[in-house]
Protein backbone atom coordinates (compact mmCIF):
# COMPACT_ATOMS: atom_id res chain seq x y z
CA UNK A 1 0.00 0.00 0.00
CA UNK A 2 1.13 3.31 -1.17
CA UNK A 3 1.63 4.92 2.26
CA UNK A 4 -0.03 9.37 2.29
CA UNK A 5 3.04 10.34 4.72
CA UNK A 6 6.50 8.11 4.49
CA UNK A 7 8.99 10.42 7.08
CA UNK A 8 12.76 8.21 7.07
CA UNK A 9 14.95 10.29 10.48
CA UNK A 10 14.01 13.66 9.15
CA UNK A 11 15.57 16.52 10.68
CA UNK A 12 14.27 19.97 10.80
CA UNK A 13 16.58 22.55 12.10
CA UNK A 14 15.76 26.24 13.26
CA UNK A 15 18.79 28.21 13.32
CA UNK A 16 20.76 25.48 15.39
CA UNK A 17 17.63 24.01 17.38
CA UNK A 18 16.63 20.48 15.70
CA UNK A 19 12.78 20.98 15.83
CA UNK A 20 12.55 18.10 14.32
CA UNK A 21 15.25 15.49 15.21
CA UNK A 22 15.19 12.87 13.35
CA UNK A 23 11.48 11.85 13.00
CA UNK A 24 9.73 8.33 11.36
CA UNK A 25 6.21 8.24 10.53
CA UNK A 26 4.27 6.24 8.08
CA UNK A 27 0.42 7.97 7.71
CA UNK A 28 -1.95 5.46 5.62
CA UNK A 29 -4.63 6.59 3.39
CA UNK A 30 -7.91 6.98 5.33
CA UNK A 31 -5.78 7.53 8.29
CA UNK A 32 -6.50 9.71 10.66
CA UNK A 33 -3.91 10.51 13.09
CA UNK A 34 -3.61 12.91 16.01
CA UNK A 35 0.07 14.06 17.10
CA UNK A 36 -0.02 15.24 20.79
CA UNK A 37 2.40 16.78 22.53
CA UNK A 38 3.45 19.83 24.83
CA UNK A 39 4.21 23.14 23.52
CA UNK A 40 7.27 23.47 21.46
CA UNK A 41 7.82 19.96 20.66
CA UNK A 42 7.79 19.69 16.92
CA UNK A 43 4.17 19.89 16.18
CA UNK A 44 3.68 22.65 14.09
CA UNK A 45 7.17 21.74 12.45
CA UNK A 46 5.83 18.56 11.77
CA UNK A 47 2.92 19.73 9.78
CA UNK A 48 4.29 22.45 7.70
CA UNK A 49 7.12 19.89 7.30
CA UNK A 50 4.15 17.96 5.40
CA UNK A 51 3.09 20.83 3.70
CA UNK A 52 6.54 21.88 2.59
CA UNK A 53 6.83 24.94 4.12
CA UNK A 54 10.19 24.15 6.38
CA UNK A 55 13.56 22.92 4.85
CA UNK A 56 14.54 19.18 5.39
CA UNK A 57 18.65 18.95 6.74
CA UNK A 58 18.27 15.68 6.35
CA UNK A 59 15.98 12.47 6.00
CA UNK A 60 13.33 10.98 3.56
CA UNK A 61 9.97 12.73 3.38
CA UNK A 62 7.85 11.26 1.12
CA UNK A 63 3.92 13.28 0.82
CA UNK A 64 1.12 11.66 -1.55
CA UNK A 65 4.07 9.56 -3.40
CA UNK A 66 5.80 12.92 -4.00
CA UNK A 67 9.97 13.53 -2.62
CA UNK A 68 9.46 16.49 -0.22
CA UNK A 69 12.23 18.28 -1.52
CA UNK A 70 12.08 17.66 -5.25
CA UNK A 71 8.33 18.24 -5.86
CA UNK A 72 6.91 20.42 -3.06
CA UNK A 73 4.51 22.20 -5.42
CA UNK A 74 2.77 18.73 -6.24
CA UNK A 75 2.43 18.10 -2.77
CA UNK A 76 0.92 21.46 -2.35
CA UNK A 77 -1.41 21.25 -4.97
CA UNK A 78 -3.28 17.90 -3.16
CA UNK A 79 -2.88 19.08 0.71
CA UNK A 80 -4.85 21.41 3.07
CA UNK A 81 -3.29 23.33 5.91
CA UNK A 82 -5.08 25.12 8.63
CA UNK A 83 -2.51 26.38 10.14
CA UNK A 84 -2.07 28.88 13.36
CA UNK A 85 -2.77 32.19 11.02
CA UNK A 86 -6.61 31.99 8.98
CA UNK A 87 -4.00 33.64 6.06
CA UNK A 88 -6.94 36.00 5.38
CA UNK A 89 -7.08 39.19 3.78
CA UNK A 90 -8.71 41.87 5.66
CA UNK A 91 -9.53 44.16 3.05
CA UNK A 92 -11.52 41.20 1.11
CA UNK A 93 -14.48 40.26 1.88
CA UNK A 94 -15.30 36.14 3.13
CA UNK A 95 -16.58 35.50 -0.11
CA UNK A 96 -13.71 37.10 -1.96
CA UNK A 97 -11.06 35.27 0.07
CA UNK A 98 -13.16 32.06 -0.44
CA UNK A 99 -13.40 32.30 -4.10
CA UNK A 100 -9.39 33.70 -4.16
CA UNK A 101 -8.20 30.39 -2.36
CA UNK A 102 -10.30 28.41 -4.48
CA UNK A 103 -9.37 29.55 -7.44
CA UNK A 104 -5.87 29.34 -6.81
CA UNK A 105 -6.15 26.13 -5.90
CA UNK A 106 -7.83 25.12 -9.17
CA UNK A 107 -11.38 24.31 -7.57
CA UNK A 108 -14.56 25.70 -8.53
CA UNK A 109 -16.46 28.76 -7.32
CA UNK A 110 -19.06 26.24 -6.32
CA UNK A 111 -16.81 24.26 -3.75
CA UNK A 112 -15.78 27.83 -2.12
CA UNK A 113 -19.70 28.48 -2.03
CA UNK A 114 -20.54 24.65 -0.48
CA UNK A 115 -17.69 25.12 2.04
CA UNK A 116 -18.93 28.81 3.31
CA UNK A 117 -22.53 27.41 3.85
CA UNK A 118 -21.27 24.50 5.36
CA UNK A 119 -19.01 26.18 7.60
CA UNK A 120 -22.15 28.41 8.40
CA UNK A 121 -20.76 31.72 6.58
CA UNK A 122 -23.52 31.74 3.95
CA UNK A 123 -26.21 34.95 4.05
CA UNK A 124 -24.90 38.22 4.91
CA UNK A 125 -21.37 36.81 6.58
CA UNK A 126 -20.60 36.17 3.14
CA UNK A 127 -19.90 39.76 2.23
CA UNK A 128 -18.04 40.88 5.44
CA UNK A 129 -14.57 41.85 5.00
CA UNK A 130 -12.67 39.66 6.93
CA UNK A 131 -10.97 42.60 9.18
CA UNK A 132 -14.63 42.29 10.78
CA UNK A 133 -15.14 38.79 11.72
CA UNK A 134 -14.41 37.93 14.84
CA UNK A 135 -11.19 35.31 15.78
CA UNK A 136 -13.73 32.23 15.50
CA UNK A 137 -15.06 33.12 12.31
CA UNK A 138 -11.81 33.93 10.97
CA UNK A 139 -11.25 30.45 11.97
CA UNK A 140 -13.99 29.24 10.34
CA UNK A 141 -13.31 31.34 6.98
CA UNK A 142 -9.37 28.98 7.19
CA UNK A 143 -11.39 25.82 7.14
CA UNK A 144 -14.01 26.45 4.70
CA UNK A 145 -11.28 27.39 2.67
CA UNK A 146 -9.72 24.04 3.39
CA UNK A 147 -12.45 22.07 2.78
CA UNK A 148 -13.48 24.10 -0.43
CA UNK A 149 -9.59 22.48 -2.03
CA UNK A 150 -11.09 18.75 -0.78
CA UNK A 151 -7.65 17.83 -0.57
CA UNK A 152 -6.14 14.13 -0.29
CA UNK A 153 -4.43 15.12 2.73
CA UNK A 154 -5.78 17.79 5.48
CA UNK A 155 -3.21 19.09 8.10
CA UNK A 156 -4.87 20.70 10.68
CA UNK A 157 -2.78 22.32 13.52
CA UNK A 158 -4.82 22.84 16.51
CA UNK A 159 -7.66 23.21 14.77
CA UNK A 160 -9.99 23.48 18.09
CA UNK A 161 -8.52 26.27 19.06
CA UNK A 162 -10.71 29.78 18.60
CA UNK A 163 -13.82 27.52 17.81
CA UNK A 164 -17.31 27.97 19.79
CA UNK A 165 -19.16 24.63 20.45
CA UNK A 166 -20.95 24.66 17.25
CA UNK A 167 -17.54 25.05 15.50
CA UNK A 168 -15.80 22.22 16.71
CA UNK A 169 -18.41 20.13 15.54
CA UNK A 170 -18.86 21.81 12.57
CA UNK A 171 -14.75 20.69 12.47
CA UNK A 172 -15.14 17.33 13.62
CA UNK A 173 -17.88 16.11 11.24
CA UNK A 174 -15.79 17.30 8.31
CA UNK A 175 -12.96 15.76 9.29
CA UNK A 176 -15.11 12.48 9.72
CA UNK A 177 -16.63 12.96 6.49
CA UNK A 178 -13.09 13.99 4.71
CA UNK A 179 -11.54 10.35 6.17
CA UNK A 180 -14.69 8.26 5.12
CA UNK A 181 -14.26 9.55 1.70
CA UNK A 182 -10.66 8.46 1.45
CA UNK A 183 -8.96 11.68 2.65
CA UNK A 184 -6.22 11.27 4.93
CA UNK A 185 -5.77 13.50 8.11
CA UNK A 186 -2.89 14.65 10.15
CA UNK A 187 -3.63 16.64 13.24
CA UNK A 188 -2.11 18.54 15.47
CA UNK A 189 -3.41 19.42 19.17
CA UNK A 190 -2.94 19.96 23.08
CA UNK A 191 -6.53 19.07 23.34
CA UNK A 192 -5.95 15.22 23.02
CA UNK A 193 -9.02 14.41 24.66
CA UNK A 194 -11.37 15.84 21.94
CA UNK A 195 -9.18 15.05 18.82
CA UNK A 196 -8.14 11.89 19.80
CA UNK A 197 -12.15 10.60 19.19
CA UNK A 198 -11.71 11.27 15.38
CA UNK A 199 -8.55 9.79 15.68
CA UNK A 200 -7.57 6.19 14.43
CA UNK A 201 -4.37 6.35 15.77
CA UNK A 202 -2.57 8.96 18.00
CA UNK A 203 1.51 9.61 18.29
CA UNK A 204 2.92 11.83 20.52
CA UNK A 205 5.54 14.26 19.52
CA UNK A 206 8.61 15.26 22.47
CA UNK A 207 12.17 17.17 21.80
CA UNK A 208 11.42 16.70 18.11
CA UNK A 209 11.23 12.71 17.99
CA UNK A 210 7.96 10.82 17.57
CA UNK A 211 7.80 9.44 21.26
CA UNK A 212 4.96 6.80 21.02
CA UNK A 213 1.80 5.83 20.07
CA UNK A 214 -1.79 4.77 20.58
CA UNK A 215 -4.07 2.96 18.26
CA UNK A 216 -7.86 4.32 19.20
CA UNK A 217 -8.74 1.06 20.48
CA UNK A 218 -6.12 1.94 23.34
CA UNK A 219 -7.21 5.63 23.84
CA UNK A 220 -10.36 4.75 24.35
CA UNK A 221 -11.94 1.22 23.49
CA UNK A 222 -14.77 1.77 21.06
CA UNK A 223 -16.59 -0.89 19.42
CA UNK A 224 -16.08 0.49 16.38
CA UNK A 225 -12.34 0.51 16.74
CA UNK A 226 -11.83 -3.25 17.83
CA UNK A 227 -13.52 -4.56 15.27
CA UNK A 228 -12.46 -7.23 12.69
CA UNK A 229 -11.91 -4.50 10.02
CA UNK A 230 -7.60 -3.48 10.19
CA UNK A 231 -7.59 -0.26 12.01
CA UNK A 232 -5.69 2.89 9.93
CA UNK A 233 -2.53 2.27 12.31
CA UNK A 234 -2.49 -1.14 11.64
CA UNK A 235 -2.96 -0.16 7.84
CA UNK A 236 0.22 1.99 8.30
CA UNK A 237 2.63 -0.27 9.13
CA UNK A 238 0.84 -3.19 6.84
CA UNK A 239 1.91 -4.95 10.81
CA UNK A 240 0.00 -5.24 14.03
CA UNK A 241 1.55 -2.25 15.91
CA UNK A 242 3.31 -3.34 19.28
CA UNK A 243 1.89 -2.75 22.51
CA UNK A 244 2.59 1.36 22.94
CA UNK A 245 2.12 3.02 26.14
CA UNK A 246 -0.33 5.44 27.50
CA UNK A 247 1.11 8.63 27.75
CA UNK B 1 0.80 31.25 -15.66
CA UNK B 2 -1.17 34.23 -17.14
CA UNK B 3 -4.17 32.85 -15.57
CA UNK B 4 -2.56 33.11 -11.79
CA UNK B 5 -1.25 36.27 -13.00
CA UNK B 6 -4.67 38.20 -13.46
CA UNK B 7 -6.26 36.36 -10.35
CA UNK B 8 -3.50 37.46 -8.39
CA UNK B 9 -3.48 41.00 -10.10
CA UNK B 10 -7.22 41.20 -9.54
CA UNK B 11 -6.47 40.02 -5.89
CA UNK B 12 -3.97 42.93 -5.08
CA UNK B 13 -5.78 45.55 -6.82
CA UNK B 14 -9.31 44.57 -5.42
CA UNK B 15 -7.13 44.90 -1.90
CA UNK B 16 -5.99 48.56 -2.30
CA UNK B 17 -9.27 49.68 -4.01
CA UNK B 18 -10.84 48.87 -0.26
CA UNK B 19 -8.44 49.93 1.68
CA UNK B 20 -7.90 53.52 -0.55
CA UNK B 21 -3.98 53.49 0.96
CA UNK B 22 -2.81 54.38 -2.67
CA UNK B 23 -5.96 56.99 -3.55
CA UNK B 24 -5.65 58.86 0.64
CA UNK B 25 -1.43 58.45 1.14
CA UNK B 26 0.71 57.12 -1.68
CA UNK B 27 -1.00 59.77 -4.39
CA UNK B 28 -1.15 62.92 -1.65
CA UNK B 29 2.75 62.06 -0.53
CA UNK B 30 3.48 61.64 -4.66
CA UNK B 31 1.89 65.14 -4.80
CA UNK B 32 3.18 66.54 -1.82
CA UNK B 33 7.20 65.68 -3.49
CA UNK B 34 6.55 67.66 -6.63
CA UNK B 35 5.60 70.65 -4.00
CA UNK B 36 8.49 70.17 -2.17
CA UNK B 37 10.67 69.87 -5.07
CA UNK B 38 9.80 73.41 -6.18
CA UNK B 39 10.20 74.75 -2.85
CA UNK B 40 13.70 73.48 -3.22
CA UNK B 41 14.78 74.60 -6.57
CA UNK B 42 13.11 77.77 -6.05
CA UNK B 43 10.08 79.63 -7.83
CA UNK B 44 11.97 79.53 -11.10
CA UNK B 45 10.04 78.09 -13.70
CA UNK B 46 13.28 77.77 -16.16
CA UNK B 47 14.77 75.86 -13.57
CA UNK B 48 11.63 73.33 -12.60
CA UNK B 49 11.15 72.88 -16.42
CA UNK B 50 14.20 71.89 -17.36
CA UNK B 51 14.74 69.47 -14.19
CA UNK B 52 11.08 67.83 -14.76
CA UNK B 53 12.07 64.99 -16.31
CA UNK B 54 14.31 63.74 -13.14
CA UNK B 55 11.90 65.36 -10.60
CA UNK B 56 8.92 63.44 -11.72
CA UNK B 57 10.68 60.23 -12.23
CA UNK B 58 11.87 60.81 -8.61
CA UNK B 59 7.86 61.51 -7.15
CA UNK B 60 7.51 58.39 -8.73
CA UNK B 61 10.31 56.11 -7.45
CA UNK B 62 9.30 57.25 -4.34
CA UNK B 63 6.09 56.32 -4.35
CA UNK B 64 6.91 53.08 -5.52
CA UNK B 65 8.92 52.44 -2.79
CA UNK B 66 5.67 53.11 -1.52
CA UNK B 67 3.37 50.87 -3.27
CA UNK B 68 6.09 47.61 -3.28
CA UNK B 69 6.01 47.81 0.30
CA UNK B 70 2.18 47.77 0.81
CA UNK B 71 1.86 44.70 -2.22
CA UNK B 72 3.89 42.61 0.42
CA UNK B 73 2.53 43.80 3.23
CA UNK B 74 -0.99 42.38 2.78
CA UNK B 75 1.12 39.34 2.25
CA UNK B 76 2.57 39.67 5.96
CA UNK B 77 -0.38 40.13 7.72
CA UNK B 78 -1.91 36.93 9.00
CA UNK B 79 1.31 35.05 6.79
CA UNK B 80 -0.53 35.19 3.80
CA UNK B 81 2.48 34.42 2.27
CA UNK B 82 2.13 30.67 3.13
CA UNK B 83 -1.27 30.76 2.05
CA UNK B 84 0.56 31.78 -1.41
CA UNK B 85 3.25 29.02 -1.55
CA UNK B 86 0.69 26.82 -0.60
CA UNK B 87 -2.06 27.75 -3.10
CA UNK B 88 -1.03 25.90 -5.85
CA UNK B 89 -0.11 29.11 -7.82
CA UNK B 90 2.63 29.29 -10.82
CA UNK B 91 5.15 31.63 -9.16
CA UNK B 92 6.08 33.00 -12.57
CA UNK B 93 1.85 33.91 -12.39
CA UNK B 94 2.29 35.73 -8.58
CA UNK B 95 5.03 37.55 -9.98
CA UNK B 96 3.55 39.05 -12.84
CA UNK B 97 0.74 39.59 -11.24
CA UNK B 98 2.02 41.65 -8.51
CA UNK B 99 4.00 43.21 -10.48
CA UNK B 100 0.94 43.99 -13.18
CA UNK B 101 -1.13 45.53 -9.62
CA UNK B 102 1.81 47.92 -9.28
CA UNK B 103 2.16 48.99 -12.63
CA UNK B 104 -1.62 49.59 -12.94
CA UNK B 105 -1.56 51.98 -9.58
CA UNK B 106 1.34 53.67 -10.49
CA UNK B 107 0.21 54.65 -14.29
CA UNK B 108 -2.65 55.57 -12.86
CA UNK B 109 -0.43 57.70 -9.82
CA UNK B 110 1.96 58.96 -13.24
CA UNK B 111 -1.67 60.74 -14.94
CA UNK B 112 -1.94 63.13 -11.51
CA UNK B 113 1.63 63.40 -11.14
CA UNK B 114 2.21 64.37 -15.55
CA UNK B 115 -0.89 66.66 -14.77
CA UNK B 116 1.01 68.08 -11.53
CA UNK B 117 4.08 68.79 -13.73
CA UNK B 118 2.38 70.55 -16.57
CA UNK B 119 0.60 73.17 -13.43
CA UNK B 120 3.69 73.10 -11.44
CA UNK B 121 6.51 73.22 -13.48
CA UNK B 122 5.02 75.14 -16.55
CA UNK B 123 6.59 72.06 -19.11
CA UNK B 124 4.89 71.55 -22.22
CA UNK B 125 4.22 68.17 -23.72
CA UNK B 126 6.51 68.03 -27.61
CA UNK B 127 6.39 64.07 -27.98
CA UNK B 128 3.33 62.49 -25.91
CA UNK B 129 3.87 59.26 -27.54
CA UNK B 130 7.10 58.97 -26.86
CA UNK B 131 6.44 59.93 -23.35
CA UNK B 132 3.92 57.67 -22.93
CA UNK B 133 6.01 54.90 -24.25
CA UNK B 134 8.58 55.14 -22.47
CA UNK B 135 6.16 55.59 -19.02
CA UNK B 136 4.56 52.51 -19.52
CA UNK B 137 7.90 51.07 -20.48
CA UNK B 138 9.79 51.98 -17.32
CA UNK B 139 7.22 51.75 -14.98
CA UNK B 140 7.08 47.57 -16.02
CA UNK B 141 10.82 47.76 -15.05
CA UNK B 142 10.26 49.46 -11.93
CA UNK B 143 7.60 47.44 -10.63
CA UNK B 144 9.02 44.35 -11.67
CA UNK B 145 12.33 45.00 -9.82
CA UNK B 146 10.88 46.18 -6.85
CA UNK B 147 8.64 43.04 -6.88
CA UNK B 148 11.53 41.09 -7.36
CA UNK B 149 13.91 42.35 -4.82
CA UNK B 150 10.90 42.89 -2.06
CA UNK B 151 10.06 39.13 -2.37
CA UNK B 152 13.55 39.16 -1.25
CA UNK B 153 13.07 41.62 1.78
CA UNK B 154 9.97 40.12 2.51
CA UNK B 155 10.86 37.59 5.04
CA UNK B 156 13.31 39.50 7.19
CA UNK B 157 11.81 41.76 10.21
CA UNK B 158 13.96 44.89 8.77
CA UNK B 159 12.25 44.38 5.59
CA UNK B 160 10.97 48.38 5.26
CA UNK B 161 14.37 49.47 5.62
CA UNK B 162 16.07 47.16 3.73
CA UNK B 163 13.65 47.41 0.69
CA UNK B 164 14.87 50.52 -0.15
CA UNK B 165 18.36 50.36 -0.02
CA UNK B 166 18.50 46.51 -2.35
CA UNK B 167 15.48 47.66 -4.94
CA UNK B 168 17.21 51.86 -5.40
CA UNK B 169 20.61 50.78 -6.73
CA UNK B 170 18.99 48.52 -9.13
CA UNK B 171 16.72 51.11 -10.22
CA UNK B 172 19.33 53.62 -10.99
CA UNK B 173 19.65 52.52 -14.75
CA UNK B 174 15.72 52.66 -15.11
CA UNK B 175 15.50 56.15 -13.51
CA UNK B 176 18.26 57.43 -15.27
CA UNK B 177 17.16 56.33 -18.75
CA UNK B 178 13.34 57.41 -17.99
CA UNK B 179 14.53 60.79 -16.82
CA UNK B 180 16.67 61.10 -20.07
CA UNK B 181 13.57 60.21 -22.22
CA UNK B 182 11.39 62.19 -20.11
CA UNK B 183 13.81 65.29 -20.57
CA UNK B 184 14.32 64.71 -24.75
CA UNK B 185 10.24 64.46 -24.84
CA UNK B 186 9.60 67.50 -23.01
CA UNK B 187 12.34 69.27 -24.45
CA UNK B 188 11.31 69.15 -27.96
CA UNK B 189 14.38 67.01 -28.93
CA UNK B 190 12.92 63.44 -29.09
CA UNK B 191 15.44 62.54 -31.53
CA UNK B 192 17.87 62.55 -28.47
CA UNK B 193 15.75 59.71 -26.74
CA UNK B 194 16.30 56.71 -28.64
CA UNK B 195 19.66 55.36 -26.85
CA UNK B 196 17.86 55.46 -23.58
CA UNK B 197 14.37 53.95 -24.91
CA UNK B 198 16.80 51.02 -25.74
CA UNK B 199 18.22 50.76 -22.47
CA UNK B 200 14.70 50.80 -20.78
CA UNK B 201 13.70 48.16 -23.05
CA UNK B 202 16.96 46.06 -22.03
CA UNK B 203 16.90 46.55 -18.12
CA UNK B 204 12.69 46.05 -18.34
CA UNK B 205 12.86 42.40 -20.48
CA UNK B 206 16.02 41.50 -18.32
CA UNK B 207 14.25 42.57 -14.39
CA UNK B 208 10.72 40.48 -15.68
CA UNK B 209 12.34 37.75 -17.23
CA UNK B 210 15.07 37.26 -14.02
CA UNK B 211 11.57 37.64 -11.94
CA UNK B 212 9.33 35.34 -13.64
CA UNK B 213 12.54 32.67 -13.29
CA UNK B 214 13.79 33.31 -10.09
CA UNK B 215 10.45 34.08 -8.12
CA UNK B 216 9.73 30.69 -7.50
CA UNK B 217 13.05 30.63 -5.38
CA UNK B 218 12.58 33.47 -3.64
CA UNK B 219 9.05 32.69 -2.42
CA UNK B 220 10.52 29.82 -1.13
CA UNK B 221 13.61 31.52 0.52
CA UNK B 222 11.63 34.21 2.02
Amino acid sequence: MDLVVRLRAVVSLLGRFPALAGVDLDVAPGEVLVVGGPNGAGKTTLLRACAGLVALSSGEATVLGHDLRRDRRAVREEIGLLGHATYLYDDLTVEENLRFAARAAGAGVADAKAALDRLGLGGRLRHVAANRLSAGQRRRVAIAAVAARRPRLWLLDEPHAGLDAGGRDLLDALVVEAAGEGATVLLASHELDRASTLAGRTVTIAGGLIADGLLRAELRPAPAASSAAPSPGQAATGTAPEPLRVP
Amino acid sequence: MFRDAVLVAAKDLRVEARSRVATNQVLPFALLVLVLFAFALGTDRGTLSAAAGGLFWLAVLFSAMLAIQRSFGIEAADDARDALRLSGLDAGGIFLGKAGAIVVQLLLLEVVLGAGIVVLYDVQLHAPLLLIGSTVLATAGLAAAGVAYGMVAAGLRVRETLLPLLVLPALAPLLLAAARVADAALGGTPGLAAPWVRLLAVFTTVYVAFGVVAFGALLEES
